[in-house]
């Protein structure tokens, strides 16, 4: 019977909250599957992320602490993972389904010949066999996967689980020796974004534009509503095709999939690749004119009227609401 | 530089996806070369027309029915392409299709392969990271630009992963995944599709790649697809602009508490 282990991904010496979500997961996961839970952190100065993992109700943490580490080299990472799989022999490894977490997944799975069940988003034990759904075509459809041997690899949607409470007890930090391995690809510096608009895949509130706002001047308001949400800008594809905004904000299959509480979509008229990337946030706001638009179909709440009309009075109505708290 | 693409059949992104008894109903939809691939074909063309000579492969793994799926990248310009297509090599997860792309790739000769960083259908962003690890190449995930150096021996990446940005460096030969932003894909001329039936697709079967396909087992297995859950209906809010927008702030307010 093996172990549950959970890998943890840290951003600038502090755990990601997937992290956490990870810890609740794995404690599911065993009381079908049997086993402890462990955890594993990689990465430079980590020593305090250790530490809270250490307080997440994890039965073991291993942390290889390195500078080797400070920026991602996959293949030193994935070296460095598989010594920690042989410390952990591990019948389950669990990893956040972030672009790292993906990507580091699938270099482990190849070296020791696993499978990754990729962006997780429920599971059940039935029988010491696991079986996870997943969103696939972007959400246009739910796959349910069958693990047909352990060990694997899922990689787990972020905001779906709750986070693992910090407890008084503290598991045993094993420190990991990093792997020697001279990386062939590696990070070599970090990029300063120009914007410090919110990042559109872990927003709470979501303003999109489309487009009604007939061109690059008309995002102008629909940045100051998100603003006053703290909400991040998203677009579809006919604003960014049309050049009035950035490709990183286009929301859809072949933009960002986003799940947030709160989409307003603002002059948007739901073409089916744009649907397939936002129907599962938890309310969604649709202003077109046009009545028959298929963005309606998906609102919770929809108006039938040009977003121009409709901009300046939600301004001045969010700043009365949101003055009263 | 001699450039393999590898490329996925999958559903036209404004097709919508039908389920029954599990599967796909696979009548009527439109098929595409998967968005994030055809980034990596134009970045290959961009790259061989910029430095002049070079040969522009795609490699596809799919059924029959994939052979319009290449001739509409070769009709973008691509030079000719390998097209695995044996029945019995089809059907598996990404651990198996890897390890038939990473066979089919020893038998090519290559300075640098590129992929999209997922294909839109499976969503799996596995199978090139699986590959690289399976040939031993290094691997640059989800890069928005790519620059060489003088000697062409290594290459200098931009990515863009989780909202950010950073430069990441690799020897080549490397396999390196495109994120949307790399480049613009152009559109086939009439020339291109003209010329695109003349350029030669090789058929590979799983004898060609020396593999077994009874030695071939998938990992995981898709035991049924459903449509996403419904959501609730919702409701218009009537009255003119401005009525409405208070209502909605209301009702975002004190009926969602969204806000």
């Amino acid at each position: 019977m093996g172990n549950i282990l959970i890998v943890a991904e840290e951003r600038e010496g502090t755990l990601r909250k997937v992290s956490y979500e990870l810890v609740t997961v794995a404690h599911e996961m065993a009381k079908g599957l049997g086993g402890a839970v462990q955890a594993a952190v990689v990465g430079n100065n980590v020593s305090a992320c250790a530490d809270s993992l250490a307080k997440s109700g994890v039965a073991q943490v291993y942390c290889a602490d390195s500078p080797a580490l400070a920026y991602f080299a996959p293949e030193v990472f994935a070296a460095t993972l598989v010594e920690v799989t042989r410390k952990a022999s591990p019948s389950v490894v669990l990893m956040p389904a972030t672009g790292w977490g993906k990507e580091l997944g699938a270099k482990l799975a190849a070296k020791l010949d696993w499978g990754v069940v990729t962006d997780c988003i429920s599971f059940q034990v039935e029988g010491g066999t696991l079986i996870f759904k997943r969103p696939v075509y972007a959400g246009k459809a739910m796959a349910t996967i069958k693990a047909k041997s352990l060990p694997v690899i899922a990689s787990m949607r972020p905001n779906i689980f709750p986070p693992a409470p910090q407890q008084s007890a503290a598991a045993p930090i094993e420190k990991i020796e990093v792997t020697a391995v001279t990386p062939r690809a590696k990070v070599v510096e970090k990029v300063k974004k120009e914007a410090v608009d919110v990042d559109l895949a872990e927003a709470k509130v979501v303003v999109s534009g489309g487009r009604g706002a007939k061109n690059a001047d008309g995002f102008v308001q629909i940045r100051e509503i998100a603003k006053m949400l703290g909400a991040a800008v998203g677009a579809s594809r006919a604003a960014v095709d049309a050049g009035w905004i950035d490709y990183s904000t286009q929301v859809g299959q072949t933009g960002k999939t986003v799940a947030p509480q709160l989409y307003i979509a603002l002059g948007i008229s739901g073409a089916i690749q744009h649907l397939a990337g936002m129907s599962s946030s938890k309310v969604i706001v649709a202003v077109n004119k046009d009545p028959d638009a298929p963005i309606f179909q998906a609102a919770d709440y929809g108006i039938v009227a040009d977003l121009f009309d409709v901009m300046p009075v939600l301004k001045e109505e969010l700043k009365k609401v949101l003055a009263e708290k | 530089m001699n450039l393999v693409v590898l490329i996925k059949r999958v559903p036209d992104t404004e097709t919508r996806i039908q389920i029954k008894d599990g599967k796909v109903v696979t009548d009527g939809i439109a098929w595409i070369i998967s968005p994030y691939d055809e980034y990596g074909i134009e970045e290959a063309l961009r790259i061989n027309e910029k430095q002049g000579g070079g040969k522009v492969t795609l490699l596809c793994l799919g059924p029959e029915e994939a052979k319009e799926t290449i001739r509409k990248g070769l009709a973008l310009g691509a030079d000719d392409a390998v097209h695995v297509n044996d029945p019995a090599l089809l059907g598996g997860d990404a651990s198996t299709t890897a390890k038939v792309l990473a066979a089919a790739l020893k038998k090519m000769q290559y300075d640098l392969v590129l992929a999209g960083k997922q294909a839109v259908d499976e969503d799996n962003a596995q199978v090139a990271v699986r590959v690289a690890e399976l040939l031993n190449l290094p691997c640059v995930n989800s890069v928005i630009k790519l620059d060489f150096s003088d000697d062409k021996k290594s290459a200098r990446c931009l990515r863009e992963v989780d909202g950010d940005r950073d430069v990441a460096e690799t020897s080549l030969p490397a396999i390196i995944t495109a994120q949307q932003g790399l480049n613009e894909p152009r559109y086939p001329s009439l020339k291109g599709i003209m010329g695109a039936k003349k350029k030669p697709v090789a058929d590979w079967k799983a004898a060609d790649l020396g593999l077994d396909p009874a030695a071939l087992t998938s990992k995981l297995e898709t035991v049924r697809l459903d449509p996403p859950p419904a959501r609730p209906p919702g409701k218009k809010i009537p009255g003119d602009a401005a009525t409405a927008t208070k209502e909605l702030v209301r009702l975002l307010r004190e009926e969602a508490k969204a806000i």
